[in-house]
């Protein structure tokens, strides 16, 4: 599942590339390369760090980088970042300040108990508790936009405690992805 | 008990078969405290009509569940002018009025004439005629059978009204409009990203209501005629839980663009700024226009989520729910007297309080129950239940007394919104 999601941000990312005009012809030939060192795991990425104009987008996506992990989870009734997080949510602040072009989204959202509306703003919350986080360690507000999902967007479907845990979560991600 | 529940039963079969055809059908559980015994003979001329009128008074009654309707099918001849009434017929089958009418098709456009008539003084309580496109002919049926509703029971109308709801089938999303007993159904929007809290215009002419197609939730007002969509609050975070202000030139919305989520008020033709009218808490949400022009919103000020009340211009706020650690989306009925809201025990039910004594009645015992919203005329409380793992629309009257269930064909259908009566 995490690797069809990969592929497919992969996918997006090399159209991304395809389909901006700046490069030269030059650098448009390592893509098909990097298409089918798609298929085979992990070398993949190393081309699109190739690509000149958009060097940062491999630390993104690198599965062995952290900065490619982008969900927190939180605890029932819980809008508090667990510490095991901060690790991750550093190293997302630590990419932010260095690429000061780059704009994270944070999408709150909440499982699937409570009214539609009321969860919009439970989501927010969470939402709002890795940003605390992110500017604590610097980043400016203009960098940052927190949104909610409520529970219209669940990561797992079904009234099960686990499908609960799965949703209950921020996504971090950055715009244009 | 069991017998009452036979009775029910049978009741609900005869409902469910009377509404074979509906885009959405429903059964019927439960009978109002007082029923209302109503003869309904076959006008005449309707059935090689497209559209027979009597099926659909019959339904709206029936759904009611204030009419015991019987079959004037029978009655030999069949009436279908005052003076062909026999009244110890109608009399002998255990009705106090019968309708009966007719039908004259004259190409696009039909007549409609119907009498209600009373069987103990024998005087006609209604005598009616309307001509219109032959398309509108179930609305005709809707607007006689509040007529009836108004004249026998004393209760101002609900049936010739829309609903509004969305509909989730795999990944598609639609918002549909469609009229109260689920016929016609229409698709104003389609998406393949969430929408969520359609609510009408006070005219009835248009829905807002919230999209996440810019992958963000921005809130959007749109003309059912037409279609054309604007943007009415669309600010840096989240922008949700739309309401409509009694003249339908505001909206209060919900905020994340200060702190935590909070109420403010936007013009509903979109592009302008926004008033704060919230002030304390870190959730402040679901706000509802009242009758009287206060707002009726839930917050977390208190610790849990719990409802409240304050004037549009805000300032203080009242507390009006106290029992229980979980109550939300309020809205008030048309008189102002009762508060319909979802209350957390078990699971999450319809609930009132009846505004005078601060009496709290749980109406549903099924437990993802969400967004309820009233009639026009505040008998019935229309929401989201969850039925066979799907969320579907149901209905209880406001004295939990008589249950709907609308059973849509596909999908899960969510969020409805009752609008207001059609002219």
């Amino acid at each position: 599942m995490k690797k069809i999601a990969m592929s497919a941000l992969l996918a997006a990312l090399l159209a991304a590339c395809a389909s901006n005009p700046k490069p030269a012809p030059v650098t448009t030939a390592p893509a098909p390369a990097a298409a089918t060192d798609n298929t085979n795991t992990a070398p993949a990425t190393v081309d699109l760090t190739q690509g000149q104009n958009k060097p940062g987008y491999s630390e993104l996506t690198d599965p062995n980088n952290i900065l490619s992990q982008r969900r927190v989870y939180f605890d029932y009734d819980s809008y508090v970042v667990n510490d095991k997080y901060n690790e991750l949510v550093q190293a997302h602040a630590k990419y932010l300040l260095a690429h000061k072009d780059a704009k994270v989204i944070l999408q709150g959202n909440t499982d699937s108990r409570g009214t539609a509306e009321y969860n919009i703003s439970l989501g927010q919350k969470r939402a709002e508790a890795v940003k605390k986080l992110m500017s604590a360690l610097g980043v400016p507000d203009s960098q940052i936009e927190t949104v909610s999902f409520g529970k219209e967007k669940p990561a797992e479907p079904g009234d099960t405690e686990e499908a609960w845990s799965r949703n209950r979560r921020t996504e971090i991600v950055y715009q244009g992805e | 008990m069991l017998s009452r529940f036979t009775r029910l039963l049978a009741s609900a079969l005869l409902v469910a078969s009377a509404a074979a055809h509906a885009d959405i059908s429903f059964d019927v559980v439960g009978v109002g405290a007082n029923q209302y015994p109503i003869a309904i003979a076959p006008f005449q001329n309707e059935v090689q009509q497209t559209q027979p009128v009597t099926p659909v008074i019959h339904d709206d009654l029936a759904r009611s569940g204030l009419f015991k309707v019987i079959n004037g099918g029978d009655l030999s001849p069949v009436p279908y002018q005052p003076e062909q009434v026999s009244f110890p017929a109608v009399t002998a089958k255990g009705a106090q009025t019968i309708l009966i009418g007719k039908v004259t098709p004259n190409g696009n456009q039909v007549t409609v004439r119907v009498w209600l008539l009373d069987a103990a003084t024998r005087s006609s309580l209604i005598s009616y005629e309307e001509t219109v496109p032959v398309a509108s002919t179930r609305r005709v049926a809707h607007k006689i059978a509040d007529m009836i509703l108004q004249k026998v029971a004393g209760i101002s109308g609900m049936f010739n009204s829309r609903i509004a709801y969305v509909v989730k089938t795999g990944k598609r999303y639609e918002l549909q409009v469609a009229d109260a007993d689920g016929y016609g159904a229409q698709a104003i929007l389609v998406s393949n990203q969430p929408i969520m809290s359609p609510k009408w215009s006070p005219d009835g002419g248009k829905l807002a209501y919230v999209s996440f197609e810019k992958q963000k939730p921005i809130v959007y007002v749109q003309d059912l005629i037409g279609g054309r969509r604007w943007e009415a609050a669309s600010f840096k975070g989240s922008n949700s839980a739309p309401a409509w202000s009694t003249d339908g030139s505001k909206l209060a919305v919900t905020l994340t663009r200060e702190s935590g989520s909070q109420i403010f008020l936007v013009p509903s033709g979109g592009g302008g700024g926004s008033q704060r009218i919230s002030s304390s808490g870190d959730i402040n949400t679901e706000p509802f226009y009242a009758p009287d022009g206060n707002i009726i919103f839930t917050s977390d000020r208190g610790g849990s989520p719990q409802i409240y009340r304050m004037s549009a211009s805000g300032g203080n706020a009242e507390r009006l729910t106290f029992q229980g650690g979980y109550n939300a989306s309020g809205k008030l009925s048309p008189d102002g007297k009762t508060l319909v809201f979802i209350t957390q025990t078990s699971g999450f039910h319809v609930a009132v309080m009846d505004m005078a004594t601060r009496q709290v009645q749980v109406l549903t015992d099924s437990n993802r129950d969400d967004s309820p919203t009233f009639a026009p005329n505040g008998r019935m409380v229309l929401y989201e239940t969850q039925a066979g793992g799907r969320g579907a629309l149901a209905a209880v009257s406001s004295d939990g007394r008589v249950k709907v269930r609308l059973k849509a064909q596909t999908g899960d259908v969510r969020q409805p919104a009752w609008g207001p009566l059609l002219k």
